[in-house]
């Protein structure tokens, strides 16, 4: 051990485990847990594991939103249409024909004159500093659109993902390895559940709940109680996707060997299924959580409409009609980032969930 | 040690009783509808256990042992229906019990603790977590003294630090750790009986041995043990009452020292002549006939000087970088010879890089210094295209050939895809050489029409080992090939490599971490510690007159049928000269 102490590289990684993993095979007294001798190896910081690891996620997350921005920017300057005659348009409120004299102070000012690749910079400068245009539409600095209707839409998407989640466990842990009968029923409610789609889920939620039965109201304001509906309409088809990919999960934990142990320590089913062998089953769960809040992000637009939310999905159908495109490029580039942070946080309840991934 | 067993089987009327059961049968009910089916798999079982003393069940996968001591806490399973005219467990009547009643029977009176602790522990938290967890089942304490408490009972099972190691999952403990956290979570609540099922099966032999003693303690202590193992030899350093079971049934039950020592039953006597060891060597541990073997070799054989040996290994290093950074050295400056005809015997406990040894005598692993030669000429350290034509003077068969199979093909196409080409051109002339091969491994015709799936574990290995020698090889790598089988089993496995060496002369480098089985099989014999050689010789040298401390703990750790238990020196004795018991 005592040729850790000349390598500093070595001294990043996790003292604890290695003390602990070395003591495990002293321990044991003939029980050979680590075998052969431990070389120390070049190293220095930069091929630290822990640090590269790190980096690298941070590198892949500003790739994947310099990606989106990059396209978004594409798209802005190279789709047909002159840039300068739509503005003009938008701000009169009518399509015409401008000339020359009446588009060159818009050129101007927004730089459409300049080379694609000087505006290009110009674009990644103001994205580095938060400033990603003005709305041609609503005359307001783009974040300042999106910042007053984003919070609705985040609390409606992670409303989406943990009614899924609530869903789906119960649902798995009461039906799973239960007699065949639940156990198909429940399995084929999840795949109904899953192929059901949004609009139709929410008009129907809207109509039954709210309208007929009036336990909901029927404009969503942004308090707890319009959040039920809009929720329920992403969440339940989620749910269906989440039962279907932890079922398997789930009816192999049952067999495991850890969960007769429990039971022959006294525990009864129920708490078996809860305490142990859900824990063991989610794991694929998350992964396809990383892809819903993205996803939910983006489809929170069907539940907005339906039941007149405010958000960011309103926000994006009205600027996506009027081609109101700095608007466009700057919820795409959020989406993009929200899908980045989304699977570094899966990332870390990976780690949470199954501690043993740490290590590998 | 003897003085008390016999005091034991004296006095163990006058103890309290344990366990009653009379008549005891379970059975499963499969399919549904028109083929639903009854199979009965334990039939009219009598079992008795007192106070201090520990059962044994013995018998091979599929006899029904650990059915009944399922039935014992309550879990035969799904589907099962048991009857019996008499179930009677620490003083409670459990023929009658709700689920409710069981589960405060279950870790209070009865404690179980299965095989592999690994998998029997929830891999995903703390082994703390897990004692605490039976604590708080039962009410015990509140949740600051149940740490405590877990702690303790670490301690008491003998794992060192027990604070730093309730803290760690099972992952972070070495085998023989997570084997006793799995006992201190069963006997957490002190339970009067504990049952274990195969609880060493997983376990390197010295560490098996460590287990053995703590289980012997329990049982001084007063708790009545039910020991479930295929291993007769592990029994003998613990039971006092063995019953034989085979098909569902008990066919033979008694004192230990009647039953394993004096057997009555053909069963059990099969049994214990097919437990490999010393006084096995060169003889058949089967009853069965012999294979019927014709060398019709098609390939010229290889002429070499008497005495030169086929494969040579040179200094063999090969170390992996963990995803820790760490370098681990696995193989260190190994070096053997193999001549032709003969066995070499590569014996370690787990980790101890036998198998990455084989795997560069294979060549399907270039050593990082040293070299491996084959009839003399460079074997590894040269390129794939120049191997390539002797790739199959060396061939292997691993412990599970199930997964080296492809599931999809039947064994025919199996052993069609093995022969060499340029051997045999004709169809006609392949489809009988297949049907050669499988004859001379005592496979039928019609087995060749099946898929891996279909056939036993033993029918598998057969079809390995015919593989293995499809290209009439010089060499068989047999990496841990019978240790997944059933003892009676594995003694047929075992012939049929004897047999085939002997008509065929084959060279077999042997790698086990059976020393009974290494010494069955083994002309020399290599002793591997922690990727180290730490002693080779001639199997009688190195198991009769081991020269080095480790190969000496190795057997005195042993669990020896043949003598008495208590004849041999106990583990506590390890690294003391040879011990006499197990030789006289």
């Amino acid at each position: 051990m005592s040729t850790l102490k000349h390598n500093t590289g070595l001294l990043l990684q996790d003292p604890a485990h290695d003390g602990g993993a070395s003591a495990a095979g002293g321990g044991t007294g003939g029980a050979a847990n680590h075998p052969g001798r431990r070389r120390p190896r070049p190293n220095n910081l930069l091929t630290s594991p822990g640090l590269r690891r790190a980096g690298g996620r941070l590198l892949t997350a500003v790739g994947v939103v310099w990606a989106a921005a990059t396209f978004t920017f594409l798209i802005q300057a190279l789709l047909p249409g002159d840039r300068a005659t739509l503005l003009l348009n938008q701000l009169a409120g009518q399509v015409q024909q401008r000339t020359a004299a009446e588009l060159a102070p818009i050129n101007a000012k927004y730089g459409f004159d300049d080379p694609l690749i000087a505006q290009y910079f110009r674009f990644l400068g103001d994205l580095a500093t938060g400033n990603l245009g003005v709305s041609y539409q609503l005359h307001k600095p783009v974040t300042e659109v999106i910042g007053d209707q984003v919070g609705p839409t985040i609390g409606l998407t992670f409303a989406s993902l943990l009614v899924a989640w609530l869903i789906s466990a119960v649902v798995i842990a009461g039906t799973a390895r239960r007699s065949r009968m639940v156990s198909s029923v429940a399995s084929g409610l999840e795949a109904v559940a899953a192929g059901l789609p949004q609009y139709w889920l929410g008009v129907i939620l809207l109509v039954v709940f709210a309208l007929n039965l009036g336990w909901f109201p029927v404009v969503g304001g942004t308090g707890l109680d319009g959040l039920v509906l809009p929720a329920l309409t992403l969440g339940i088809p989620l749910a269906g996707f989440l039962g279907q990919v932890t079922r398997t999960e789930f009816e192999k934990g049952m067999d495991q060997p850890f969960a007769l142990s429990a039971r022959m320590r006294g525990m009864g089913d129920i708490g078996v299924r809860l305490r142990h062998v859900l824990r063991h089953s989610v794991l694929p769960g998350v992964t396809l959580s990383g892809w819903a809040l993205g996803s939910l992000f983006s489809g929170a637009v069907i539940a907005e409409s339906i039941f007149s939310r405010p958000g960011l999905g309103k926000v994006l159908v009205t600027a996506v009609n009027s081609r109101d495109l700095p608007v466009v490029c700057g919820i795409v580039i959020l989406i993009a980032a929200i899908y980045v942070l989304a699977n570094l946080l899966v990332d870390i309840a990976y780690t949470l969930i199954d501690p043993r991934l740490k290590n590998s | 040690m003897t003085a008390t067993l016999e005091h034991t089987a004296i006095t163990g009327t006058l103890r309290q009783e344990l366990l009653k059961v009379r008549n005891l049968n379970v059975s499963f009910s499969t399919g549904r509808g028109r083929d639903a089916r009854l199979t009965h798999v334990v039939k009219d079982v009598d079992l008795r256990l007192a106070a201090g003393e520990c059962l044994a069940i013995v018998g091979e996968s599929g006899s029904g042992k650990s059915v009944t001591a399922r039935t014992l806490v309550g879990l035969p399973g799904a589907n099962a229906s048991v009857q019996a005219e008499r179930l009677e467990l620490a003083g409670h009547r459990i023929g009658t019990l709700g689920e409710r009643q069981w589960r405060r029977l279950r870790g209070k009176d009865i404690g179980f603790v299965l095989q592999d602790a690994l998998v029997s522990l929830d891999p995903l938290r703390p082994v703390g977590k897990e004692i605490e967890e039976a604590l708080r089942l039962h009410g015990w304490g509140t949740t600051r003294s149940r740490a405590a408490r877990a702690v303790e009972l670490l301690a008491s099972v003998g794992v060192p630090q027990p604070e730093l190691r309730a803290g760690q999952r099972p992952d972070e403990l070495s085998g023989g750790l997570r084997q006793r956290a799995l006992i201190a979570s069963a006997i957490a609540l002190d339970p009067k009986i504990l049952i274990a099922d195969e609880p060493t099966t997983a376990l390197d032999v010295t560490v098996q041995a460590q287990i053995l003693e703590l289980l012997g303690r329990m049982k001084e202590r007063g708790t009545g043990i039910v020991l479930i193992s295929h291993d007769l030899s592990v029994v003998a350093t613990l039971a006092d009452h063995v019953a034989v079971m085979q098909g569902g049934a008990i066919v033979e039950q008694g004192p230990a020292r009647q039953v394993l020592y004096h057997p009555q039953h053909d069963y059990t006597r099969a049994l214990l002549d097919a437990i490999p060891s010393e006084h096995t060597k060169g003889t058949p541990l089967s009853k069965d006939g012999r294979a019927r073997i014709t060398a019709t070799s098609r390939r010229p054989r290889t002429t070499r000087p008497a005495d030169a040996p086929v494969l040579r290994a040179e200094g063999l290093v090969k170390s992996y970088q963990g995803h820790d950074g760490v370098v681990r050295t696995v193989v260190d400056g190994v070096s053997f010879e193999l001549r032709a005809g003969e066995t070499l015997g590569i014996v370690g406990e787990s980790g101890s890089g036998k198998s990455t040894t084989a795997k560069m005598a294979l060549a399907m692993l270039e050593p990082d210094a040293g070299r491996v030669l084959l009839d003399g000429a460079a074997w590894t350290g040269i390129s794939t295209a120049a191997r390539r034509s002797r790739r199959r003077s060396v061939t292997v068969v691993y412990q599970d050939p199930l997964s080296s199979f492809d599931p999809r093909w039947n064994a025919e196409r199996i052993l069609l895809d093995a022969l060499a080409r340029q051997d045999y051109p004709g169809e006609a002339e392949r489809a009988a050489q297949v049907r050669e091969l499988a004859g001379q491994v005592g496979l039928q015709v019609e087995h060749l029409a099946k898929h891996p799936l279909q056939l036993s574990g033993g029918q598998r290995q057969r079809l390995a080992i015919a593989r293995a020698l499809a290209p009439e090889p010089e060499v068989i790598v047999l990496d841990e090939a019978v240790s997944a089988l059933d003892v009676s089993v594995q003694a047929q496995v075992l012939d049929l490599l004897t047999d085939l060496q002997q008509e065929l002369g084959l060279s077999y480098l042997f790698i086990s971490h059976d020393l009974g089985v290494i010494h069955h099989m083994s002309d020399r014999v290599l002793v591997m510690k922690d990727g180290r050689a730490v002693e080779q010789g001639s199997a009688e040298d190195v198991f009769n007159h081991p020269r080095h401390p480790y190969t000496r703990e190795l057997l005195a750790s042993l669990p020896q049928l043949g003598l008495a238990p208590g004849q041999r020196n106990p583990p506590a004795a390890a690294g003391t000269p040879t011990t006499e018991g197990a030789h006289s």
